[in-house]
């Protein structure tokens, strides 16, 4: 084990010191492990989340990168049986040749299934699919008592849904049965629209119900005559494309890469504006189609490794709100609004109409209504001011902020936003503990 | 060689083994697989069958014990008669400081890393050399290029490893059998889980495919990943009086 060292997540803040983390390389060794130790410890996939739920300072983590093997599938119902370690990457490697596809994805393919479980996942199809643990059926789950949990809807079902979601607090997932959906080939049709103001938006969304995945890009920095401007994408599973199979391999290997962090003015208001700018007008017609790879669909960011230290050696927050949607949408207006005003140069907006399936776990983080998810870079001081502003806006308005993101919303933002909380703190394991649980459940 | 072939992996459970494997599995290999811990073995070879081999069967192996390597390989080439394939991975890093105060812990550093392959390619090789083609890939070190007071036992043994396999080439290239010598700079394993990692590490992953290439490629040594060769190239061409003066 390498010990006492300095770990980050996604976002690169915080950076906080660890004992150590420990890479079991079967179950066993995970089990001996966790009874061995006398401080916390908490799971840790691929370090995908932005914030400090993944990190666990003055602790252990434990690494599932070696839990990476295939248990079992079933070519008829498509449900594959794997270790928790198995990243959404080696599933489109093994199962895209052989016909089948993730059932949910979120925006980026190096996450762990256990990672996808602990922060119950959505992707573009969550108002037709649900989230990622709706099509979960069953996982193993180790707790510090050495008792081998397995957990489904029927069987420890509480345990069940208080790990989905569960911020890798419950124990940790060894293996899962997830079920896979079938495609023809391995391409998505795809379209974009421009939209100006967020009523357009929702209209575009109103008429986008036959689509399978719809997501926007959203351009926070523009100036124009509407408050904001986006491109609206969505696009289905083409049953049949002239001459495609699903044995097109991926469109990339990583092309590019980001070697080193960028000094921090790389990323100034002046070149975000520019690269919105340029890229809101890539799109020549109103309304476009074409037909691409799953990869230039799904995973536009996973083209450039390490893209996360474009933002410098402070790093970055993501913010990742949700809230119902109502007559006028006053929340989501004013918190685009605040964002523009605030001039804080957010790269990346995303927005999507969530659906109204029932919440899969006890602190899962989809809900009927709205989401909207932007970076900032780290400017201190006068960024926390305003998420501290903007967690107001959504808490008032009946929504909540997503921990897979967070890194500083307050106690109170965060049990607002979870009202199952209680319930849940009762399948806590003694031993289990991060740096986000500590930040948002201060022992009084 | 084409990889579509009948391969023995011994040591399978290694990471490195496992990544090679792996690429083996999705061209559609079949797989013996030889290891000490059996059920991680049997892990292996559920996902190994998920991932597209052909076949994959499996038996118990342990370095320090003759008999298991001469019944290890019996049972593979019952199995296989028409092997055409021999990746040998297993390895352990010895502490360096122990080894120097404990003759059986050296020893056993070197039998692990050096003797027990030795001896595996010793039993195969007449095979090998009748069936008159294959291909033999073992992963040896940068470590064996020179001597250094931090890991000199570990690499005096891997050293060894390539001047045997230098040796088997020339012997088996006769008989159109490729050997191939692999030396990885430092990777991301187990192996090396209490090193602190700097940015020379490498994913076992990107050493499995320089190994499924040179593989494919009947080389004859490769540094993994490339830059290595230059590094050792330098290293090895240091003067001893100026040697002696630095730590490495
Ligand atoms: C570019 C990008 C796009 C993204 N897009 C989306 C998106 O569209 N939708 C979305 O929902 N999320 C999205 N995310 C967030 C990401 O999907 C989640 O943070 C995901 O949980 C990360 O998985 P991981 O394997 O990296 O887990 P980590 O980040 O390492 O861990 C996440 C949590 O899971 C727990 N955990 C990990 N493994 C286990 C285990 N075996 N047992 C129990 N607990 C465990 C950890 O303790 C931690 O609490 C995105 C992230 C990035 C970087
Ligand atoms: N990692 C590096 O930096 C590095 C650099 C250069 C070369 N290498 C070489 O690469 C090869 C693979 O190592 P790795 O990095 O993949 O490390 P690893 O994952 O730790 O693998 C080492 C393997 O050797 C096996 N082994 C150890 N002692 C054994 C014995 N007595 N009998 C049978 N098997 C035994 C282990 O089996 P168990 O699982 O049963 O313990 C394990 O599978 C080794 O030859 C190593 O020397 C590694």
């Amino acid at each position: 084990m390498q010990e006492c060292s300095l770990y980050e997540s996604w976002g690169r803040f915080p950076k906080v010191y660890h004992l150590g983390e420990y890479v079991p390389r079967n179950f066993d060794e995970a089990d001996i492990f966790i009874q061995m130790v006398d401080v916390s410890v908490l799971p840790r996939g691929k370090g995908r989340s932005y914030g400090d739920s993944c990190l666990n300072q003055n602790g252990y983590l434990i690494s599932t990168r070696l839990l990476d093997k295939f248990i079992d599938f079933n070519p008829v119902s498509g449900v594959v049986k794997c270790d928790a370690g198995v990243t959404l990457d080696e599933i489109l490697k093994v199962f895209v040749p052989k016909g089948w596809f993730p059932s949910v994805t979120p925006g980026t393919k190096y996450v762990t299934i256990g990672g996808a479980i602990a922060n119950d996942v959505h992707g573009k199809n969550h108002h037709i699919a649900g989230t990622f643990c709706k099509h979960v059926r069953c996982f193993e789950l180790l707790r510090s008592d050495g008792e081998r949990y397995l957990c489904s809807r029927d069987t420890n079902s509480q345990l069940f849904h208080a790990t989905i979601g569960g911020l890798g607090l419950t124990g940790i997932i060894l293996w899962a049965e997830i079920t896979l959906r079938p495609i023809m080939n391995s391409l998505i049709e795809a379209e974009s629209i421009q939209f100006n103001g967020i009523d357009e938006f929702f209209q575009i969304s109103l008429e986008s119900s036959g689509y399978e995945y719809t997501v926007s890009w959203l351009d926070c920095q523009y100036g124009g005559k509407y408050p904001v401007r986006g491109i609206f994408m969505r696009g289905n599973h083409p049953l049949s494309v002239d001459g495609a199979s699903c044995g097109i391999v991926h469109a990339y290997q990583a092309w590019k890469s980001v070697p080193c962090d960028a000094p921090s003015c790389f990323l100034s208001r002046h070149t975000v504006k520019l690269f919105n700018t340029a890229y809101y007008h890539k799109q020549i017609f109103r309304h476009q189609k074409r037909i691409v790879h799953y990869d230039t669909f799904f995973y536009p960011l996973d083209g450039i490794t390490n893209w996360n230290r474009m933002y410098g050696k402070n790093g970055f927050l993501q913010w990742q709100c949700a809230v119902p949607v109502t007559a006028d949408n006053m929340a989501i207006k004013t918190i685009i609004h605040k964002i523009i005003e605030s001039k804080l140069g957010s790269f990346l907006a995303v927005m999507k109409e969530f659906g109204s399936q029932p919440q899969e776990g006890m602190l899962s983080f989809p809900m009927p209504g709205i989401t909207l998810a932007l970076d900032f870079p780290n400017a201190g001081q006068k960024l926390f001011s305003l998420l501290e502003y903007l967690d107001s806006v959504v808490i008032k308005a009946g929504g909540r902020i997503y921990p897979a993101k967070d890194s500083r919303m307050s106690e109170e933002t965060f049990q607002a936003s979870y009202p199952d909380f209680n319930s849940f703190k009762a399948f806590i394991d003694p031993k289990f503990s991060s740096s986000f649980y500590r930040r948002v459940h201060r022992l009084r | 060689m084409t990889a579509s072939n009948k391969i023995l992996i011994i040591g399978a459970t290694s990471a490195i083994a496992y990544e090679t494997a792996k690429i083996f599995a999705k061209h559609g290999s079949s797989l013996y697989l030889c290891a000490r811990d059996e059920h991680e073995l049997k892990r292996l070879a559920d996902d190994l069958l998920i991932r597209g081999a052909k076949e994959v069967c499996f038996s118990h192996f342990d370095a320090l014990s003759s008999d298991s390597i001469i019944s290890s390989i019996d049972t593979c080439l019952e199995k296989y008669p028409d092997l055409d394939g021999l990746l040998i991975a297993h390895g352990t890093l010895p502490d360096q400081h122990l080894c120097e105060q404990d003759i059986d812990e050296m020893e056993r550093a070197v039998r692990i890393n050096f003797t027990s392959s030795a001896a595996i390619l010793t039993y195969i090789a007449p095979y090998f050399e009748q069936l008159g083609h294959g291909c033999i890939t073992v992963i040896s070190s940068v470590a064996g290029d020179r001597g250094r007071q931090s890991n000199y036992v570990y690499g005096s043994a891997k050293g060894a490893m390539s001047i045997f396999l230098s040796g088997l080439r020339q012997r088996l290239h006769k008989a159109g059998v490729s050997v191939v010598t692999i030396k990885p700079g430092f990777v991301d394993t187990p192996m090396t889980a209490n090193i602190a990692k700097n940015f020379l590490f490498a994913k076992p992953d990107v050493i499995a495919s320089g190994i499924y290439k040179a593989f494919y490629k009947s080389s004859n040594t490769v540094y993994l990943p490339w830059f290595w060769r230059w590094i050792m190239l330098i290293i090895r061409n240091i003067p001893e009086v100026v040697f002696l003066r630095i730590r490495l």
